[in-house]
Order: structure tokens, then sequence, then C-alpha cells
């Protein structure tokens, strides 16, 4: 079901993002910009802060909606999507800050990412309470894929604890089985890494190429550590300032003017540097 | 297959599975819910892998090498080459690839079995340096996908080759299994040693059987015991455990994975558990910090109940006789206390909790059996399959390690060494007489390079390492550590040299801990300008010589050493110190430097001298140095007669 690391760049596209453009009232967050996510490949969107990614994010997954521009997931064209409807599509995501249910233990709050896959007949509030045959198995088969992603982020210490309790970088790590549990297509990560040690980094860099390769889910990712990026993506698509400013392999990227000047300025000094 | 038969290893694995089919032999857990393989399930899986393997060429006198966590795949991997008269050679998975590659080299290991992809990344790292090995079996396979290489196979590959392979030779594995002898060598296990390059331990069936037999027949362990193998497979102690279920037919547990053990043991209520010492002293740690959590009243009860069981518990567990109302007072404390900690530890129904490899604190032992749980010590050496002494039932004390076990013998050396025959006396070092002379006496007997005592009512007293000890002018044995340990374990004590190798009587140097004896200085309102000062004041010598009396008095309970007793002591002047060499950084003693510089202070202890003038030199933190003139007194301590 994975898609060659050779063919990706030809696979088909996944999504596709076209000419999107959002404002808060006179602030422009994203300004006309396109890109496409192809099946099974490993999408970086970075940028400077501010630049729009997040915005970008929200986008994909219908909590804001776009004035300009349309969205094609799945082969579906939407202008606008509720986000109920990207989580029934196969969106998945994860925060920037942690937004987990603190009071619920681990497996409990991977078992809320298996919600949309629930049987809603045999899940329904009477069915629950008298728990028979077809909702126990209901059960049985949501706890087991839960299990599953348990195994796989190596995580079973931490079943029974609230994530309360949990170290931050093991918040992180829940918070992706979570999306995971809900086996998206297309899996959004907004700053995976984000004040991790390093450790807890290679971890995740290994977590999130591991889901990539064993189930053949399309990863978009935000990330600030350069070194993650270009480590683990196929491709990169650079914002500044809400506009797309280049969109490439890794290596392209790194020789890009344009690039090169939204990080580093575009004085004539640091240009020789 | 009937009991005489059942010999070797894998027979007797065959037996259990003829005797028990149903009965769990080894238990996991996958996606969070314990699954359970019979002893029939098991014999199946251990006859596929063998089988397989033998289809990839494995042939009798071949090493398999197994590398991973406590898993059952793990484990079969012993039995399946055993039964194809191979050897396995468990290697600790931590191991530096260096350590790997001399074993692996050392061994000539022909077939690796792995537990994931972490091990086979650090196999292939060293492949091209380990000629011999042609095939690397690993047992997850996630993240195995896309490795390429032909000498890579999955544990279930082989297993499903090996299915083919028993059907094609009908025969084959009945004939392989029917030639092992008890006399094979049924595992290596390399020990680190702290010099030299590893030796391999050669362990035969009848070494690890005949320990496992005589242990359960002493412990009394049968079919219906349950235990949590979590400590590394290369380690004999786990092997002794996996034997020990093996031949009474019981099973084995593997934790989820390390993290979760004691959650893991919790559901497994295991009915022996073996721990080291840091393990015991981790629980009752983690007991006292959650203690303090709980609220007053618990604070109060815990506080209570386990005063009554230091008081009675032991009594009740090594079956002496206690008052009515002491009873009903333990019975109350079982209900509130001692009952749902047992419960939370896991340990409710453990019969038989060891502890083994160092000793564990006197405070540690009383807490766990003062509540019930029968924790015993062990003291072996691979090199006697982890068997030689053990305490028994009602006969257990923190200060020795137990009488020689069923069907061992113990005996002291002249100098102190302890000597061990046991049923698992090894069969030598692989590749390596030499070194085997060196521990196997002709006629049977293990030198353990350990020097110890035998107590009056025939308890073993490990004391020191071998090569430490010394003896007194009378010949008597003379272990410095050991008394020194028996001084710095009173909190005034920070560091103690004891004298008397070729000596008439024993000496000790004492230095104060300032701390605590500050503390003890301001209690009794002693003024004092600083440490020198302290350490000479009357009262504090008064305070240390009762301390040291006190350690005389429990050494002459024990005949052999009652004439180490400390008879002069002087209280030194100024901290020994790793700054001027007279430690080492780990804080051990530099008897040699300390000999040397203090000699004066030494001779003075064997003359009639009550005062010794010193110069003595410091070297500051900042590496100058300086020197100062003190008087030291020379203490006479009483000693105590034995009554043996």
């Amino acid at each position: 079901m994975t898609v060659d690391p050779q063919t990706k760049t030809g696979g088909n596209l996944i999504l596709e993002v076209e000419n999107i453009s959002l404002s808060f009232g006179a602030v422009r967050a994203i300004e006309d910009v396109s890109f496409s996510v192809i099946e099974g490949e490993i999408l970086a969107i970075i940028g400077p802060n501010g630049a729009g990614k997040t915005s970008m994010l929200n986008v994909i997954n219908g909590f804001y909606h776009p004035q300009e521009g349309q969205i094609q997931f799945g082969g579906e064209v939407r202008r606008q999507m509720r986000p109920y409807q990207a989580a029934r599509g196969g969106i998945a995501r994860t925060f920037q800050n942690v937004a987990l249910f603190k009071g619920m233990t681990t497996l409990d709050n991977i078992m809320t990412g298996r919600n949309l896959k629930m049987n809603r007949w045999a899940t329904n509030i009477f069915a629950a309470a008298f728990y028979v045959g077809p909702t126990r198995r209901e059960e049985m088969r949501h706890r087991e894929y839960a299990e599953r992603v348990i195994d796989f982020l190596e995580i079973q210490a931490i079943r029974k604890t609230p994530v309360g309790r949990l170290p931050y970088g093991l918040q992180k790590r829940v918070e992706l089985g979570r999306a995971l549990a809900a086996e998206p297509t297309l899996l959004l990560l907004d700053e995976p890494m984000a004040g991790m040690n390093l450790e807890e980094k290679q971890d995740m860099c290994r977590y999130v190429l591991d889901v990539n390769d064993e189930f053949g889910t399309t990863v978009a990712l935000i990330e600030h550590d350069m070194g993650v990026v270009m480590d683990i993506s196929d491709r990169v698509v650079v914002l500044d300032y809400g506009r797309k400013i280049a969109e490439g392999t890794p290596d392209e990227i790194k020789s890009n003017q344009a690039v090169i000047d939204a990080y580093l300025g575009t004085s004539a000094s640091s240009a020789t540097a | 297959m009937s009991d005489s038969q059942a010999d070797t290893m894998p027979r007797r694995l065959y037996r259990n599975a003829q005797s028990y089919p149903d009965s769990p032999a080894f238990a996991e857990k996958y996606l969070g819910i314990w699954q359970t393989y019979s002893w029939k399930k098991t014999g199946s899986e251990v006859r596929a892998l063998a089988c397989g393997l033998a289809s990839l060429g494995l042939q009798r006198g071949d090493m398999v090498a197994l590398i991973g966590t406590n898993r059952p795949q793990l484990y079969w991997v012993f039995f399946a080459s055993q039964s194809l008269g191979a050897i396995p050679v468990p290697i600790y998975q931590e191991g530096i690839p260096a350590e790997l590659e001399f074993v692996l080299n050392h061994a000539g290991v022909r077939f690796a079995v792995v537990e994931n992809q972490e091990q086979a990344d650090k196999l292939l790292a060293i492949k091209e340096q380990c000629p011999a090995l042609e095939a690397i079996i690993y047992s997850d396979t996630k993240g195995m996908r896309h490795y390429a290489e032909s000498f890579l196979y999955s544990y279930a590959d082989v297993q499903a080759q090996g299915r083919q392979y028993d059907a094609e030779h009908a025969d084959f594995f009945e004939q392989e299994l029917a030639s092992g002898q008890a006399d094979d060598v049924a595992g290596i296990f390399y020990t680190s040693g702290t010099t030299g390059e590893p030796k391999g331990v050669q362990l035969t069936s009848a070494n690890l059987l005949g320990s496992a037999e005589a242990c359960n027949a002493q412990e009394g362990l049968g079919s219906a015991d349950r235990q949590v193998n979590y400590a590394p497979m290369a380690w004999i102690g786990d092997h002794l455990f996996l034997s020990l279920s093996l031949s009474a037919g019981s099973c084995t547990s593997c934790p989820e994975s390390p993290e979760t053990l004691f959650a893991d043991v919790k559901e497994i209520g295991p009915t022996m558990f073996f721990a080291p010492p840091a393990i015991w002293e981790q629980l009752l740690t983690s007991i006292t910090i959650r203690m303090e959590d709980a609220s007053r009243f618990n604070r109060w009860l815990f506080r209570h109940f386990m005063a009554v069981a230091r008081r009675v518990g032991l009594d009740l567990l090594d079956g002496r006789s206690i008052g009515v109302v002491d009873r009903l007072r333990y019975a109350l404390g079982e209900l509130f206390i001692y009952g749902p900690l047992k419960n939370n530890l896991g340990l409710s129904h453990a019969r038989l909790a060891i502890t083994g490899g160092a000793p564990l604190g006197e405070d540690t032992f009383t807490f766990y059996r003062s509540i019930g749980i029968n924790l015993k010590q062990l003291y072996a050496q691979t090199e006697c399959s982890a068997y030689a002494t053990l305490h028994r039932n009602g006969d257990a004390r923190q200060d020795t390690v137990g009488p020689p076990c069923r069907e061992c013998d113990v005996q002291i050396a002249e100098g102190g060494e302890i000597l061990v025959k046991s049923p698992g006396n090894f069969a030598g070092y692989f590749k390596n007489p030499e070194a085997t002379r060196e521990v196997m006496t002709d006629d049977g007997w293990l030198r353990t390079g350990d020097a110890g005592i035998m107590t009056d009512d025939g308890h073993l007293k490990v004391i020191d390492r071998a090569r430490d000890v010394g003896a007194l002018n009378d010949g008597t044995l003379f272990a410095p550590q050991y008394i020194e340990n028996k001084l710095k374990f009173f909190p005034y004590i920070r560091e103690a040299v004891a004298h008397g190798n070729s000596r008439d009587y024993v000496t000790a140097f004492i230095n104060i801990d300032l701390e605590a004896v500050g503390n003890y200085a301001e209690r009794i309102g002693l003024s004092y300008s600083g440490y020198t000062d302290l350490s000479q004041r009357p009262e504090v010598c008064e305070l240390i010589a009762r301390n040291i009396e006190e350690v005389n008095q429990d050494l002459s309970r024990d005949s052999s050493l009652s004439s180490s007793q400390i008879r002069r002591f002087i209280i030194l002047h100024k901290e020994l110190d790793a700054d001027d060499g007279e430690l080492t950084r780990t804080r051990k003693i530099r008897r040699a430097t300390i000999a040397d510089r203090y000699g004066d202070l030494i001779e003075a202890l064997y003359s009639s001298k009550q005062e010794v003038a010193v110069e003595a030199s410091v070297t500051l933190e900042d590496g100058r140095s300086s020197t100062f003139n003190a008087n030291l007194r020379i203490h006479d301590a009483a000693t105590a007669v034995n009554k043996a």
C-alpha cells in the first residue's frame, strides 16, 4: 500500500490547495497560496513566525474558511469544509499546544480518536448501557486498534496514566497516537517536535517516518527545526508573510535565494555570506 | 517420556508437553492482554523453530546467539537449539558493539536470533568483523520491511519453513531430540569479569536441571507456581528461574516492556520473585514516598502497624510463638496494611522471594520479612549455575546468605576462600582450560574467589574478595573490609580503616562524620572549633568507643571472627580524602598509601603509648599544601567473649 520513495513525486495528488486567501479583518494571513500534497509523501510547511503556517493547516482541516480559493481533497472540491467533515474524510491532526483531555488516561485519549470509526448503532447510549454482544465486540475491535497504536508508539507503560501527569514529550506522543487512531489518510502535524530535547526529537522523527512508511499515511507537518525538516521531508513548501515563496525538495529549498532572504534578511552583506 | 529419559532441557520440555499439555508454560502481554502458551503449544513452536533452523543449515555443535529482552520467542531459542544439539549463547542486549563482537567471534556464532530492529542493526554493523555469522533471525518485524540482506530472516518465516521441513523429514526431529546427552553443553553464559576478557561459562543440561530439581525440591515448587522473568536473559539468575519452571512445569511470564514491570508483576501475582537489592530498595522507597502523601489517619495507621510488624512479624514468619494479643494485632495489621501493601506490590501470592548479587540493607530486609514476604538471600555464581546457598524457610537472616542448598556443599579453604560443590558446577570455560584449572580443584570444588566464614549454626557469611583478606598472627582470618563496613554502618563513623594483617590483634583508624557528630555535639551542648578539635573531644571518643564495642559484640558471636575484635583505635585528625590520594575517587580505601603516610600511627597502635604526635600535611583544594601539629589519643576498646 505504500508508495515507493522514488515514485512519490509521480504519485496521485491527495490534496490540492488552490489560490487560497484568508484574512482576519484587515490582516491578510494567507494570500493566494497554491500547492498540492502527493499521496504517500511527507510534506513540510516552513516559514518564519507569522508566515501563516498554522492558519494554512486550519484551512486544510476546515477550521478556518478562506475568503478565496478552494481545496480539493480526495477528489472532492470544497470551498468550505467543517472540521468534522475533514475528520470523516480522513484528515487527522495534532496541535501546536497539546490539546488532550488531561484528566483522561492515555488509552482513553487514544480511544477518542476512534470516535468516528465507531458503529453508531452498537455504541449509542442505550446499547452502551446494556453492553450487549455487538457493543462488546465493537469495543473490543476499537480497543485492539488503540492497543496497536500504543504498541507502535511504545507507550505501554503509560496506558493507564492520566495524560495531565505525563511529561510534555510524552503528551505529544499521545496526541500523535490519538490522530493515528483515526486511521487518517492525511496526517497534519503542527510543530510535532517543538519544545523537545534532542532524544525526544529523534524518537518523534522515527515515529513520523514509521507512520509514513508502515501505514502509508501522507504527512503534512509544520516544523521550525531545519535539521528535522531537511532530514525527513520529501518536499518543502515555504511561506513568508502569507505568500508561498518556494516549493521543492529539501535540496532545492536549501539553495533557493528567496528562502535564504526570508530567513536571513535581504541586505547585501548577508547575501554574500 | 518418563522422568528418567527427560534428562536434557528439550526432553524435559516435551515431557511437560505430555504431562501438563494445557497448563501455561509461557505468558506475554500483547496488545494489552496476557497471551499464554501451553506446554503443548510451546512444544510445537519450539519444534517448528528447530526444524526451521535445521533447514537453514544449523548443525549439531553450532552456536546460536540470542539477544533481546525477555520474550517467550527468545526463550524458545534455547530449547530449539538444544534439541538439535546446538549451543545457545545468550548475550546482554545492552552490550556495546565491541563486547558483542568479542562474544560472537569467541564462540564462533553461526546463527543469531534477535528481538527487533534495534538488535538487528547492531549485528549488521559488526557483521563484517564476524566471519562465522551466517544468518540473523528477527522476531519483531516492525521496521524491518526495507532490509534487503539475504541473510536476514523473520522468526515467523523460519518457523513456517520449519513446519514444511518437518513434514518432509519424518522422524528427523525425534531422532535429533533422542541423540542429546545430559552432559551436552546446554548454554554458554559469558561473565563480564572485572579484569580481562569475558569468559564463556559452559553449563550442561545436567547442571541446569540438577540445580533446578534440587531447588524445587527444597522450596516445594510445583507446576502451579508462577514467575515473572525480567532480568537479562544472558544472566544466569534469570536462567536458573527458567530451569526451575522447566523442571517443575510452572509458568514463566515476560513483562510487556521494561517500564511496565511493576504493573505486570501486580497483574501476574507471582508465587516466586527474584530481584536484586536495588529493586527491593526502590520498591521500599516508593512505598515510603507514597505513604508521605497519604492522609494523616492513614499515615498513623501505617506507622502503628509497621511498629507491630517490626516487633512480631519476623517471629511469626519464622514460626516462633507470639502472644495472643500480638497475634490479633498482627491480624488486624494484615487486614489494614500488610495485605493491601503486598497486593500493591504484586507479592500477595509470593511464597518465595529472593535477593542476591549484593548484600541487602538490614532495614529493607526486615521490612519485607516483617510484613510477611518470605524474602531470602541467595549466594551463587554463574560457574555453579546460580545455585549454592539459600536461606531456608523460617531461618533467614540479613547478615548471612544461608546454609548450603540441597545437594550443595560449601567449605572454607585455608585463607578463607569459599569453595562450592553444587550439581550446577560448570563444565569449564569455553576455549579457556587454563582459567578453568584456576577455579576448579581436582576433586570438583569451585573456587569462588570470595572469602567467607561458616557461622556456628551453619550459615555462610560472605565477607570480602578472597585476595583482600589476610590473617592475624594466630592464623585466624582477618577481613578488613568486613570490619570497616560494620563500622561505617554507624552514622557517626564516616570512614574506617582496619589493621591486623600479620599482627597480634586488630586496630582501627576512624573518621568521624562531621555532620552527624556535629549534630550530636549540638544536642549535648558541646562547643568545638573545627573538625580536628571535635574529633579529639572525650565525649566524641566515648560515642565512637560505644559504636566500636557494639561491633565487637557482633564480631564475638562468630567463633571465626571473634579474634577480629578491635582492641585499640585512633580517631584521625583529618578526613581521609581522595585529593590526598588516601581514597580512590569512588571512596575506596588505598591501603598502601595510608600505611605509608600513617605508619607512625599504626606502630603506636601496636605499642603501649596512649598518645601520639602527628605533623600532618594536607593538600588544599587550590593545590597548595599546609602542615599542622596535633596530639592524637589512642583509645582502648572493650572486647567481648565468644559464647559459642
